[in-house]
């Protein structure tokens, strides 16, 4: 018996390289991660001072406690997940019934409103805090959890009925047709067969909005004074805070983000890979 | 158990029509097979009566229930899918439970007739696993079940064996035919395989266009095709055509050189067309090669010969066409050898030139 | 017998719900924002806020910079998007984990990751204390000086590091749905891997690519938390003076002009894209 011939020198070689390649750009990507958290994980001291230690050498909470203690940073954190919930709940009520129409129906117009959906990507969306700040005083929403959650859902919304759209188109037409068969309601169908199996892409699609949500900073900034979520207090804040305070407070916005990638990994593809058409 | 009548049921699709004002009766506890090709609207028609799709005009009755009007699980049918639609969500107990459960039967019941149903298909040891742990055709028999179970007026079948493969799909279907005459219930199966339908149907409605082309038994669809289209969609190899002439005012039928007397019902036909230019329709079967010219033979060139184990079969170019003939499997045919071909006056059909349809 | 012909309304009903919403929370603010930008108090049409915003001194530094990140940081990134996204689809061991890495900056926001680039490019920084640990620095530099071109380099790695992610994974996304099959058929009719790369793979790519290249473009051209949490004020782009005239200045009017600029050369830009990248489509389909 002979050993399977080992690959040329130069495939072997080439394989090392694309290797290393891959490692290199995780670097780039993970190093700042954790470099951030080494500060978050410090003692007051050490995050004043310099050189920086690449080794997290004295792990402490002095420094998150610091963030978490100054004043108005629970009320803020109380606020943002307010915000996010309020979006992910009106985004999801409004935005899953029409996916869902764009999965199951053929019908004059639904071309048109998908272009209309799609086209919404080509607004910088951010910028429309600034008109709605005299709209909320009218109606009486300035400076409310409220307000800032109803125009992070007009920015998540085209994405969330693309995306369950494409959720829906998931789950058979037939499996709901084979409910009605049998007895099922148009109603009772997509609450007993539709909607169980599209529940963990709903969830994942929610989870989402809430990052969103939890994420968006300008918008946020511009329509509270008193009321604001984390990054709107932080941002405000930020140029006049200790350098302690502004590490913690980085770490503490990154956290959700990387519970929330373990979470929606599966779907991250189904979730972004919504192309065009 | 009901008769299903169809009144100049109609349904578009945009411009599309794909059934064109059909009309059809199924008695009560026939086997009707719809068949025809991918497109012709036999799938549209069958969710039709499901209640899947809308008519856009005419009627469905069961026997004396106008259903027309009404949504899908007011009908008491009950259907298997194509795609099995086997609810991913649920175990194959709970699968077969659905319909029961909707109906809020108690759960003795429930489970006596899914116990029952189970075991009509041999599958009482899969009602705990989920639909993602079984076969495919598991999965195919567990809708079988599903379908079953549950009372219904009218089974609707839509290529259910269509996802297997060939084997299973040879065993499943004699399963099947089994099954079904036990049932004793109104079935209409699509299919778009025509040994499928032959086998299993009481009665095929042969479609095209959106349009039923014949119904009959499967042996009257094959022996005498209402259509050019039903015969050469039907049998394998599909039915031979010549082009032919009717002569002598219906005595007798010339195809090229060749001369034949006509006899019984096409006699018959010929004479009350007259003269005139028509198709000629005979299976394979039904001519029998020659190794020397007869009185009424048709003269040709073998092209292929293959051996199929139980005959040979043969294709041979005549002046008029090529015609596919069956030979006996130990007969000493070789390829470009002459031959002569000797029609059964008998199996002759005679069809429109123009029209395609059976004079 | 009466032709029965019902429209199913079903659909519309479902749809109707989110048309109202984005009329109202999408489509109206975008026509006040135009609004407040060129109407007077009293409701006469005029150029005043507009000009005010462009006689600003803050103005046309804003403008430059925040076309020079657009310029830089869309082209790098899809660069290393790529890079990336053929990384993750070669078949390595442990392409499980690498994808989870390189899609992680997705869930990061802009002021988080602001912070993080900070904590690196500060002057008491890692970046200080590796440079002066290796020798190649006897004291601390300062990178994040005010209007320093090392400052604008900070914003653009620390928004690459970012954002670079969500074109990975519409990348990804877009490779994955290309079957193995055309590659196969490129080989055999012997392109080498470059000459697949770019025959087969970019080509059909191009409508995931299109997709992030728009997205991308517009998200550029809001830039803004990343800045403002790196450079304070020390680098000014639009979106921050747009915040800025209204947090600082109390001025809806210039703030709206701000606003109504980033979405003209945001529809500018995509309606580029979109007839570049057509003709190219066209051509491809016959």
């Amino acid at each position: 018996m002979t050993a399977r011939p080992a690959p040329p020198l130069s495939r072997r070689l080439s394989r090392v390289l694309v290797y290393l390649a891959a490692i290199l750009v995780a670097l780039y990507i993970l190093a700042p991660i954790y470099l951030i958290a080494v500060m978050a994980f410090s003692p007051r001291a050490v995050v004043y001072g310099y050189p920086k230690p690449l080794l997290p050498t004295q792990i402490s909470l002095e420094t998150i406690s610091f963030f978490i203690n100054s004043y108005g940073i629970l009320d803020s954190v109380k606020n943002s997940v307010l915000v996010a919930v309020f979006t992910l709940v009106i985004s999801l009520a409004i935005g899953a019934p029409a996916g869902y129409a764009l999965a199951r129906y053929i019908f004059p117009g639904g071309d048109i409103y998908r272009i209309l959906i799609l086209s919404t990507r080509a607004f910088p969306v951010v910028i429309l805090s600034i008109p709605l700040i005299t709209t909320y005083i009218s109606w009486g929403l300035d400076d409310s959890a409220l307000g800032v959650a109803l125009l992070h859902t007009a920015m998540a919304l085209p994405t969330t009925i693309l995306v369950t759209s494409s959720i829906f188109v998931g789950v058979s037409k037939d499996l709901e047709e084979a409910a009605m068969t049998m007895g099922c309601t148009r109603a009772g169908a997509f609450r007993r067969v539709a909607l169980p199996l599209a529940l963990p892409g709903l969830a994942a699609s929610a989870i989402f909005t809430f990052m969103l949500s939890w994420n968006e900073v300008f918008a946020a900034a511009i329509l509270t004074l008193q009321n604001q979520t984390l990054p709107a207090r932080l941002i405000v804040q930020l140029n006049q805070s200790p350098i302690p305070f502004r590490f913690a407070g980085g770490f503490f916005i990154l956290v959700p983000a990387i519970v929330f990638m373990l979470f929606a990994r599966r779907y991250l593809f189904s979730l972004w890979g919504v192309k065009l058409r | 158990m009901a008769e299903i009548r169809i009144e100049n049921v109609r349904k578009e699709f945009g411009k599309v029509v794909a059934v064109k004002d059909v009309s059809l009766v199924i008695p009560d506890r026939e086997f009707i097979v719809l068949l025809g090709p991918s497109g012709c609207g036999k799938t549209t028609l069958l969710r039709c009566i499901a209640g899947l799709e809308q008519v856009d005009g005419g009627r469905v009755y069961f026997g004396d229930r106008d259903v027309t009007d009404l949504p899908v699980r007011q009908r008491r049918i009950s259907m298997v899918f194509q795609s099995y639609a086997v609810f991913p969500h649920m175990t194959v107990f709970e699968n077969i439970a659905f319909g029961l459960r909707m109906q809020h039967k108690p759960d003795v019941e429930v489970k006596r007739r899914v116990q029952a149903a189970a075991e009509l298909l041999h599958i009482e040891e899969l009602l705990a696993r989920y639909p993602a742990q079984l076969s495919g055709g598991q999965r195919q028999r567990v809708a079988v079940a599903r379908a079953i179970a549950y009372d219904a007026d009218v089974l609707l079948m839509d290529e259910p064996l269509s996802n297997l493969d060939a084997l299973l799909r040879l065993e499943m279907r004699a399963e099947l035919k089994r099954l079904i005459e036990e049932l004793q219930t109104t079935v209409v199966y699509v299919t778009h395989d025509q040994v499928e339908a032959l086998s299993l149907g009481d009665r095929i409605a042969v479609m095209k266009q959106g349009e039923i082309l014949q119904v009959d038994s499967p042996l009257t669809v094959y022996d005498r095709p209402a259509a050019h289209f039903v015969g050469s969609f039907i049998g394998n190899p599909p039915m031979n055509f010549l082009p032919a002439r009717v002569i002598d005012g219906g005595a007798g039928l010339t195809v090229g050189e060749a001369r034949l007397m006509l006899v019984g019902e096409m006699a018959d036909a010929a004479r009350r067309v007259g003269s005139q230019e028509v198709w000629l329709g005979i299976r394979a079967e039904n001519i029998e090669p020659l190794t020397g010219p007869g009185p009424t033979t048709l003269p040709g060139r073998i092209l292929v010969v293959e051996p199929l184990g139980s005959h040979t079969l043969l294709t041979v170019r005549t002046a008029e066409a090529m015609i596919k003939v069956n030979a006996r499997a130990d007969a000493p045919f070789r390829a470009d050898q002459p031959v002569w071909l000797k029609l059964s006056a008998d199996k002759v059909r005679l069809l429109d030139k123009t029209t395609g349809r059976a004079l | 017998m009466k032709p029965r012909r019902r429209a199913n309304l079903e659909p519309y009903l479902l749809l109707l719900p989110s048309l109202a919403y984005l009329a109202v929370f999408f489509a109206w603010p975008m026509v006040q924002a135009f609004g407040l930008a060129f109407r007077a108090d009293d409701g006469r049409w005029t150029a005043e806020f507009f000009q005010r915003m462009i006689g600003d001194a803050a103005f046309w530094p804003a403008l430059r910079t925040t076309l020079i990140l657009v310029v830089t940081i869309i082209p790098l990134q899809f660069i290393l998007a790529l890079i990336m996204a053929l990384l993750a689809t070669a078949g390595l061991r442990g392409a499980g984990a690498l994808i989870y890495f390189y899609a992680l900056p997705i869930a990061v926001s802009d002021l988080a990751a602001g912070i993080v680039w900070f904590s690196i490019f500060t002057e008491r920084g890692y970046l200080n204390t590796i440079l002066q640990g290796l020798g190649l620095l006897e004291r601390p530099f300062i990178f994040l000086q005010y209007g320093a071109t090392w400052s604008l380099i900070a914003v653009i790695l620390a928004e690459v590091w970012r954002a670079t992610s969500i074109v990975f994974v519409i990348l990804v996304a877009g490779l994955q749905g290309i079957p193995k099959e055309y590659h196969e058929a490129a080989e055999v009719f012997g392109a080498g891997w470059f000459a697949r790369l770019r025959r087969i793979t970019l080509p059909l790519l191009r409508p995931s690519i299109q997709v992030a290249l728009i997205l991308r473009t517009i998200l550029a051209f809001q830039v803004f938390a990343v800045v403002v949490a790196l450079t304070g004020d020390g680098v000014k782009v639009l979106a921050s003076e747009a915040y800025q005239w209204y947090s600082q200045w109390r001025n809806l009017n210039v703030a709206a002009a701000y606003a109504a600029l980033i979405l003209a050369i945001s529809l500018l830009s995509t309606v580029i894209y979109l007839r570049a990248l057509r003709t190219r489509t066209e051509a491809l389909t016959v």
